[in-house]
Order: structure tokens, then sequence, then C-alpha cells
């Protein structure tokens, strides 16, 4: 056995493509499921989501001017680079969710394979979703579906990592970026995930990583005139009624919470999720010689 | 030789006066009764209260009708008899349903000049419109939801989609009969029984409707129709037993109600305000471009929410369709809405005509430039003459807010990029325009544009299978096509991603 000291890891935001200390200083001890002490996480500001939110509307227009096919490579690439770490994120899942090694490993390849499952549905939901319109006229119409732009997403409370990743892929593949809140008691798995997207070929401020309170941060995302869409499904549970009359105020769209929430293992039916976040389309153009 | 020096004067036919005799259509062919009731349970009824309010012809002033006021209490019957109605609705197989809405399409087409010429009389709007465009559309909406009626598991919620239940809806003046059809068509398609209130300015098309309903037999209490204003509106989407809100109209409406239904379960789609970008690159055909921006902002009196506001003229061509434009609206008549020649109609009601008088007023104000064409306004009713501005600030009032009349403002721009970002400078996103001869140009900024419906190298088209809503404050949800049944559906096999 070495005596060697293991070196710890900062647990940092992720936000612009970097990996900041909250603008506020401000931090929280994270324990284990047993209580061991974990990290120091960056307890996220209000002046951390202003910035968050800039970074991701900044990002929104390349991300969602690659080509669907440039994303779901790119999608595909976070998968890559996760599956070069299940060792980790076991370990990681284990610690946080006090679940056992072989269930921890269980839900990071879940977690991988929705990655691979969304990065394939980034060229075909359009096809799905979308089309022609057979108009009683002499018009070429179609219909296809967009992204909405920028995202505010709270990730689940439980499900630190594949709950995460079901909530973040359906956002971006469509071209969206998106704004999120950790789980707060499980907040690492998030940053680690983080670090695999800033190796991803993810562009900086596609996503951004809030680790901290939902409680506290939930109302300024909400409230945010910036923010084109709320995911509420990391509220599973509680009342987001001020959430939902923040929202309103530039008529976001909202995803309302589960009463509790779900298990993630399921593969979704269909890429509903991805266009809750989308807004259709329809061009009008004559027909004529 | 030549001796006589007079000489005829030449005709000008590039400006000619295009006088015409009145046209009037046949006002004999509606009924208008003195007194209208709730249409609740199948049957007319008297509200609680017996409280009514008058709906007036907004281009005469001439009191039409007594209606209905209902209150929280009739509101509350009405929701009860959706309800009742709501399980043998579900129940019929999708095929029996899908035939009850064929039936009231063919019925609606049978008595189609009935319902253009009371929509005439009751909103003020050309006789034109309502014959070729709201009351033929509004059947064409019902025959095309008839079908989708027993073909709901091709809805795209996977097998077997529930409805929610009752829908409570609420629809603007604008297109009366056209939005009743909007909300009503897709609602009983999917299994859902329907609350619906009319505008309070507007409310004669959709008691019409009411006997329609009553001639084709339809299960009593699946469509209820309660008259009112505001306060009727929202005791319906307060109701605790409505499942569903739909909602067409402000955007100022359109955010209450969506904080009104914040921590609730009911479903809600919004259908709001605009202030769309028309843009106008320098390659576009300049006589289509012009027919387009008249019908984009001065159709139905430009009481359209999608309507083309904002003219963006690409600089070097600014003075040219300017030019061409105003010569174009001297030709517009405006007039008695039953007359066939008439162009513009009456404004719909004495608050709107306040409410465009004001904020043309700051147009000015403001230092922008204001033209009209000369026509003369009937003594009597709501009017206001076409408008344009120029030389508007982008953040002009008249540039930035809906006014929701026939007033277009008018600016300029130097690049396509230019011509995108000025587009999209604004809360709203429901509709745009583009013209250009250029296939990419259009591709590329139609791709950019912000926006729910575009048009290019056309405007203001409408059609069942071609789904309408916005982006931003504009409002979330379609109308119309397969995507405008998600509104009224609820996934049965899957997560639910309830928004």
């Amino acid at each position: 056995m070495s005596d060697r000291l293991d070196v710890r890891r900062t647990a940092k935001l992720y936000l612009g493509g970097k990996f900041p200390r909250s603008e506020s200083g401000r931090t929280y001890e994270v324990e284990a499921a047993d209580g061991r002490f974990l990290a120091n996480a960056a307890l996220a500001s209000r002046k951390d989501v202003r910035d968050a939110v800039g970074a991701a509307r900044k990002a929104q227009p390349g991300w969602a001017g690659a080509t669907a096919y440039n994303r779901g490579q790119v999608l595909y690439r976070v998968a890559e680079m996760l599956e070069g770490r299940r060792v980790q994120f076991a370990h990681e899942l284990v610690d946080a969710e006090g679940c056992k090694p072989k269930e921890a490993a269980a839900q990071v390849d879940a977690a991988i394979d929705r990655w691979v499952w969304y990065a394939g549905w980034s060229d075909k939901f359009h096809q799905v979703d979308g089309g022609l319109n057979p108009v009683a006229g002499p018009y070429f119409n179609l219909s296809v579906p967009e992204p909405t732009g920028v995202v505010g997403a709270i990730a689940p409370q439980g499900s630190s990592l594949l709950g995460l990743v079901a909530v973040l892929a359906p956002i971006i593949v469509s071209g969206n970026t998106v704004v999120v809140v950790t789980s707060r008691e499980r907040p690492l798995p998030a940053v680690s995930l983080g670090e695999v997207l800033a190796t991803s070929d993810v562009p900086g401020g596609v996503v951004n990583i809030l680790t901290g309170d939902a409680e506290e941060l939930a109302p300024i995302l909400a409230g945010h005139l910036d923010v084109n869409a709320l995911d509420l499904t990391g509220c599973a549970g509680t009342d987001t009624t001020e959430l939902e009359v923040l929202a309103a105020e530039n008529v976001k769209r909202v995803v309302r919470p589960p009463a509790e929430e779900p298990s993630f293992e399921p593969v979704p039916a269909g890429p509903r999720r991805i266009l809750a976040f989308c807004e259709t389309k329809t061009v009008w153009h004559p027909k004529g010689t | 030789m030549m001796t006589d020096t007079t000489t005829t004067p030449v005709p000008d036919l590039v400006t000619p006066s295009w006088d015409y005799a009145p046209a009037p259509e046949a006002r004999g062919i509606a009924t208008i009764r003195e007194h209208y009731g709730l249409f609740i349970g199948g049957e007319f009824v008297d509200p609680a209260s017996d409280a009514s309010f008058a709906t007036i012809s907004p281009s005469t002033e001439e009191h039409l009708a007594e209606v209905a006021l209902a209150d929280a209490t009739d509101v509350d019957r009405a929701v009860a008899a959706a309800r009742k109605a709501a399980k043998g609705w579900q129940k019929l197989s999708g095929a029996q349903r899908g035939k009850y809405l064929y039936r009231l399409a063919r019925l609606l087409q049978e008595r189609a000049r009935e319902f253009a010429v009371l929509e005439s009389i009751d909103n003020g709007k050309p006789i034109r419109e309502t014959r070729d465009g709201d009351v033929p559309t509004a059947a064409a909406f019902l025959f095309y939801h008839a079908g989708w009626a027993d073909k709901l598991d091709h809805a795209g919620l996977g097998p077997d989609p529930r409805p929610l239940g009752v829908a409570g809806q609420v629809i603007p003046w604008n297109f009366p009969l056209l939005m009743l059809s909007w909300k009503i068509a897709p609602a009983l398609a999917t299994g859902n029984t329907v609350v619906i209130k009319p505008a309070e300015t507007t409310p004669l098309t959709a008691l019409l409707f009411a006997e329609l309903c009553q001639q084709a037999d339809l299960p009593p209490g699946v469509v209820n129709i309660v008259t009112g204003a505001g306060e009727t509106g929202a005791a319906i989407v307060a109701h605790d037993d409505v499942d569903k809100v739909a909602f067409t109209g402000s955007t100022a409406v359109g955010k209450a109600i969506q904080r009104e239904l914040a921590g609730t379960r009911k479903r809600l789609t919004l259908e709001l305000g605009g202030k769309a970008a028309n843009i106008v690159y320098d390659d576009a055909p300049i006589d289509q471009a012009v027919e387009g921006i008249v019908d984009g902002i001065f159709f139905n009196q430009g009481h359209v929410c999608c309507a083309g506001s904002r003219l963006l003229v690409q600089e070097s061509i600014h003075d040219e369709v300017v030019d061409r434009l105003k010569a174009r609206l001297q030709t517009l008549r405006l007039g008695d809405p039953l007359d066939k020649n008439t162009d513009i109609g009456a404004i719909n009601s004495a608050q709107q005509l306040e409410r465009i008088t004001t904020l043309t007023d700051t147009g000015e104000a403001e230092g922008a430039e204001r033209w009209s064409p000369d026509c003369e306004l009937p003594d009597q009713g709501f009017w206001f003459r076409p408008t344009v501005f120029t030389n508007v600030a982008q953040a002009a009032r008249i540039a930035t807010e809906e006014i929701f009349g026939p007033v277009l403002s008018v600016l300029t721009f130097r690049t396509p990029d230019e011509a995108v970002a000025k587009a999209n400078n604004t809360a709203y996103g429901l509709s745009a325009g583009i013209w250009t001869d250029k296939g990419s140009r259009i591709l590329w900024t139609a791709d950019r544009l912000k926006a729910g419906v575009v048009w290019a190298n056309t405007f203001n088209r409408f059609d069942p299978t071609s789904p309408f809503g916005g982006y931003k404050e504009s409002g979330f949800g379609r109308e119309g096509g397969r995507h405008g049944l998600a509104a009224y559906l609820a996934a049965s096999d899957d997560v639910e991603v309830s928004r």
C-alpha cells in the first residue's frame, strides 16, 4: 500500500467553457451519502446565473447554426469521453447516491447510452415532427422544429448523473443552449460532467453548470427575461407556483415537474422531450412559373 | 391641315379615379334576434343574473342585439354541462366524432353567406373578406379536423393518446367565427368538450354557430357558448374543473392567464400579439411586394395579430417602394362593410379606435412622418384612414408596440444581416415576411427569423393543414395541422412532458 496523499480536485462551476469559482466567493460542503466530507462546491449566486445566461445567449446562434450532423457527432463525442471515465463516475455515484457499485455502474452506462440515443436524434426529429403541409392553394408550405433559444433547467435532485443527462441532452441536441442548476446535495457528478463536456467539442457556453441551491437560483432563472424556456423536472414533488408566475413575465415555455422524481432508466418513447424545447416554424412560398 | 388646337385629354390610366357604384350585399339573409341567451347543454338559457350587454354595428353604431352577460355562476353551469358531456363524447368512436364535425363543416358551408353577412355587420370587416376568407376557412378547419378524429394514433403522441377533458377557450374579436372554428375543431376531434367565450363586441356569429350545433344534433354540452367580457373569460380560466385553457388575444392578458395557471395541472396554449417585420430586399418584384405590404397590414383593418406592421425596406429602394405604396393606397375603398367593393371596413370598437389614435399620435410626437390617402370617412361608426409612417426610429412606440390597426411603420436596412437583426429586435415572434427574387436569400433569411410563420413573397395566408403560432411573447403551442392536436391531447405511454 502506498501512503501517498491523493490530489483532490477543487469543484468549480462550468460557465462559458471555463471553470470559474462563484463570483460571490461562496462555497458549501458536499458530503458523501455516508457523511464523509467530499468537497467544497461553489455556491452559485445571482450574478453567476446572469453570467451563465449571457454565455448561453452568446453561444446559441453558433450552436444552432452548426449542422445537425455536427451536433450529433458532438453529442456522440460526449459519450466517448464518458466511456473512458466510467470507473471515475461509478465511484462518484457510489459516494453521492450511496448506491451499490453495480448499480452505480449501470447508471453510468445508461447515461452514456442516453447521450448516444440523443446523438442519433440530432438529424432525425425534424423529419419525424415536421414536413410538408398540403395547403389548399398554389403554395409550398413547410413546418420544421427549431430550437427555442436559451433554456434554464433544474437538474433532478436524486439522480445526479443519469437524471442530469436525461434533462440536458434533449435540450441541447436541437441547438438550444442551457443553464442548469445541479442537485444541491449531489453536485459532484455534474462537476465532472462539465469536465467531460469541455473536452468533447461542445462549444463553450452551450452547457453552463451551476452548483448550488435550486431554491435560491431557480427563481432567478425563472424570472430572467433572456431565458426562453424553463425545465422544472428537477423540482419534482415541489410547489413551483412562484417559478411559473415568474416565467410568465416573458411567456417562457415551461416543462412542469413530475409529481415525484421518475426513474430515468427507461429510454423515452420518442423525441417529445426534444420537441418540448422547440418551436414549429412554418414557411410559405407561392408556386408559379 | 389641323386647325383645331383643342385636344382631348388623355385619360390617366396609371392613377385612375376608380369610381364605383354601391354594390351592397343583401342584409336580409341574416336574422338578428333582439335577445340572446347563453348556449349551455345544447339549448339557449337565461343567465343567472339576467344581466346583458349590447352588441352594436361598428360601421353605423346601430344597436344590434342584447346579449346575456355570463357571470361565474353561469360559467360554472357551462363547465358542469361540458363535464357531463365529456364522458359520452370520449366514449364515441373517433369515426362518430368525426362525422359530427363533418356535419358542422357542411352546415356552415350551406349557410356561409348568412354567416358572412352577420360577421360583417357585427365586426365591421368587409364582406369580401368574410365571404372569401373568414367563413370558408372556418368551414375548412372543421372539415380538416373531422378527418383527424379517428386517426389520433398518428398525432405524434404515441398510440391511444387521451383527451384532456374540458377545454376553456377565450377568443378575440378580429376573426370571431374563424377563431371559434380554430378552437372548437381540434378540441372536439380529440375528444374534449368545450366552454368557449366569444369577444364581447362580436358575439353574434358564435351564437349563430350554436344553431348549427343544434342542427347537427351534436350531443348537448359538447359545445357551450358563454358570452361576456373579461370577467367571464377570467371565470372560465380560473374554473377548477377546466383541464385546458386556450386563449387568443393580447400578450398582457396571455401573461395574466399564464400566471393564473401557475402551479396547476391545467394545460395552456397562447396565441398572442405580434409586431411582424415585412422585409423587402432590393431585388424584390416591387409590384408584388406592394400588394403584399397592403395585404399584410391593411387586411382586416390591421386587426390581425400576425399583421406585417413593420416594413423593413432595403435603403436603395425605399423611395420607390414608398411612392408606389402610397399610389396603391389611394385606390383602396373605405366604407360600408357590406359593399362588395369595400377594401377597408370599420374599426371594431370605439375603444380600439381610441387606442389606434393614441398610438399614432405618439408616432408623430416621436418624430416620424405621417401620411394617409385622401378618403372620406363616414359620419357614423368607427373609422381610421390607412396610415403610413416613414422615418420611424427602431425604438419608437409605433415600431415596438402592437397597434392592431391600419398603421404601417417603415424602417430601412442596408445588409441582410441588418434586416434580420432589426426583424428579430422585438419581444414578439409570431410572423414575418420576406420579399426577394433570390431563393437562397429567402431560405437564409427564413432560417434566421425568430417567427412561427414566415411568408416569403406572399403574406397573411392561412390553412387548416398549416401550423400557426408564435415564438417568444407571441405565445406557445400551435393551431392547425398535426401539430395543433398536441394542444388537446396527453400521451398515454411516455413520461409526462407537460408544457
